[in-house]
């Protein structure tokens, strides 16, 4: 098969973008984040990981790809397995046949991730392109090449219990769409982004969901060590996990820059510049967490959580942009 | 975020790695720039894998005195707690805090000490010793 790998921010993204590319229809990883109306914010005090909260800042595993391929209507199968050695016996067909196959994985079961990287999170996307003296050519989209794995490492990966659980989910593309409707895909996309994030019914969401961070960090109680965790976690879920930085918020940036081009469209142009905008008002607070959690001093936490609101204002300008935008 | 400004930390946690962001080039326009580390992140990270560290060490302390059982150790040693060992077991809770019991636990039956097997992709042998020294 001549597949090439690229490497990308985010593996659900990317992975994506790859598989669209592949089959003819080329699609940026930005393009492909933005149409999905990925971008989010939410807060969810009652899934932890590791005792913290889940902060996310995009949408959950698995809407990114179904929701841009109902958005392009491009066809793809997912399939679930009960048994390993089904699974391990489809994805050995497939591959056969050359075809791309697209998985979900759990991190903390690939050799490859570097030690400190190893997390357990199950809803790791990579493809699957060849299979050479008995091992597995992958295309992870977070590293720079290519890797190789054996199948032992990889079945299990595929079959972990727990959150998430990926089932051995196996995906491939059936039929791309001849062209996109870039005017009305972009819109419509938008739009919906833009409900996300100002319209949600729950406090812990969107906008409201950034205000309501800031004020349990206001409210943060234990030991030095405690915050220093709680708010180490915080950094960890927006910079760590393969965001493209600030929490997919350049990723969308340059989704709506190229939005703006595509539609010859200058209010999309500053949008995407306000977007910037926030990202690197995201970065300076993960710089504050870690120079507050740093210094000798007690953290100041008010500091902190004035960041954040700065942040939410910030977004919220944008996202009333965007909004204006939309009813045009 | 400026593509000059995209941080070239070297960080350990990439482990010679590189990572992609989004930034603006010279003229405004957005492309990925690889990234070998962000000090800022690879403190957070840091700090996250110290956590689990620690409680292996003070798990190695609690087995070794004889309180608790080594899937204990081992828990904390493959970067999991409570209740992510429970779903990656399918366990319920308060079976697997009796299996942190050393009497319990050398009496599990093979089919249980697979599952735990299984979820820490360790060998049963190694779930039911103590390595000499945590990491």
């Amino acid at each position: 098969m001549t597949f090439s790998h690229n490497q990308s921010a985010h593996c659900e993204s990317g992975v994506i973008s790859s598989l669209l590319s592949h089959h003819g229809l080329p699609l940026s990883e930005p393009m492909a984040f933005g149409l999905a109306n990925a971008l989010a914010f939410a807060y969810i005090p009652i899934v932890k990981l590791g005792g913290q909260p889940l902060i996310a800042y995009r949408l959950p595993p698995r809407a990114i790809i179904k929701g841009l391929c109902k958005r392009l209507g491009v066809g793809v199968k997912f399939h679930k397995f009960k048994d390993p050695m089904t699974a391990a016996n489809a994805l050995d067909d497939l591959v056969g046949q050359n075809i791309l196959v697209g998985l979900q994985t759990s991190v903390y079961y690939l050799p490859y991730f570097p030690e400190e990287m190893r997390f357990h999170f199950n809803a790791h996307n990579l493809l699957v392109y060849g299979k050479r003296d008995d091992v597995y050519q992958i295309s992870d989209p977070v590293f720079e090449e290519p890797m190789e794995i054996a199948p032992r490492d990889l079945n299990k990966a595929r079959f972990v219990r727990g959150p998430l659980a990926p089932k051995g989910l196996m995906y491939t593309i059936e039929s791309v769409p001849e062209s996109i409707d870039y005017p009305r895909v972009i819109r419509e996309a938008i739009a919906k982004n833009v409900k996300v994030m100002t319209g949600a019914p729950l406090p812990v969401i969107g906008i409201r969901g950034i205000h309501y961070l800031a004020k349990k960090i206001d409210k943060l109680k234990g030991s030095e060590k405690d915050k220093r965790l709680y708010l180490g976690h915080i950094v960890r879920m927006q910079e760590e996990i393969g965001t493209g930085g600030a929490g997919f918020r350049f990723v969308y940036a340059s989704f709506l820059q190229e939005s703006a081009k595509l539609l010859s469209d200058d209010v999309l142009a500053e949008a995407s510049k306000t977007m910037t905008d926030v990202g690197d008002t995201w970065r300076e607070f993960a710089l504050m967490v870690v120079k507050e959690c740093k210094s000798k001093e007690p953290i100041r936490l008010a500091v902190l959580s004035d960041k954040l609101r700065q942040c939410a204002a910030q977004e919220k300008q944008v996202w009333q942009q965007l909004k204006a935008w939309c009813r045009k | 975020m400026r593509a000059d400004e995209v941080p070239q930390d070297k960080s350990s946690t990439y482990a010679g790695h590189k990572k992609l962001l989004y930034a603006q080039g010279q003229d405004g326009e957005y492309q990925g720039v690889q990234s070998t580390g962000w000090e800022v992140e690879a403190t957070a990270t840091r700090d996250a894998v110290a956590q689990f560290e620690l409680w292996a060490q003070e798990a190695h302390a609690e087995v070794l005195a004889g309180r608790k059982s080594p899937l204990y150790f081992h828990m904390y040693d493959c970067r999991m707690d409570l209740p992510l060992l429970c779903q990656l077991t399918g366990l319920w809770r308060w079976r697997v805090m009796r299996h942190f019991n050393p009497r319990h636990f050398a009496r599990l039956s093979d089919s249980v000490l697979q599952r735990y097997a299984e979820a820490m992709d360790r060998p049963i042998e190694q779930i039911q010793s103590l390595p000499d020294k945590p990491e």
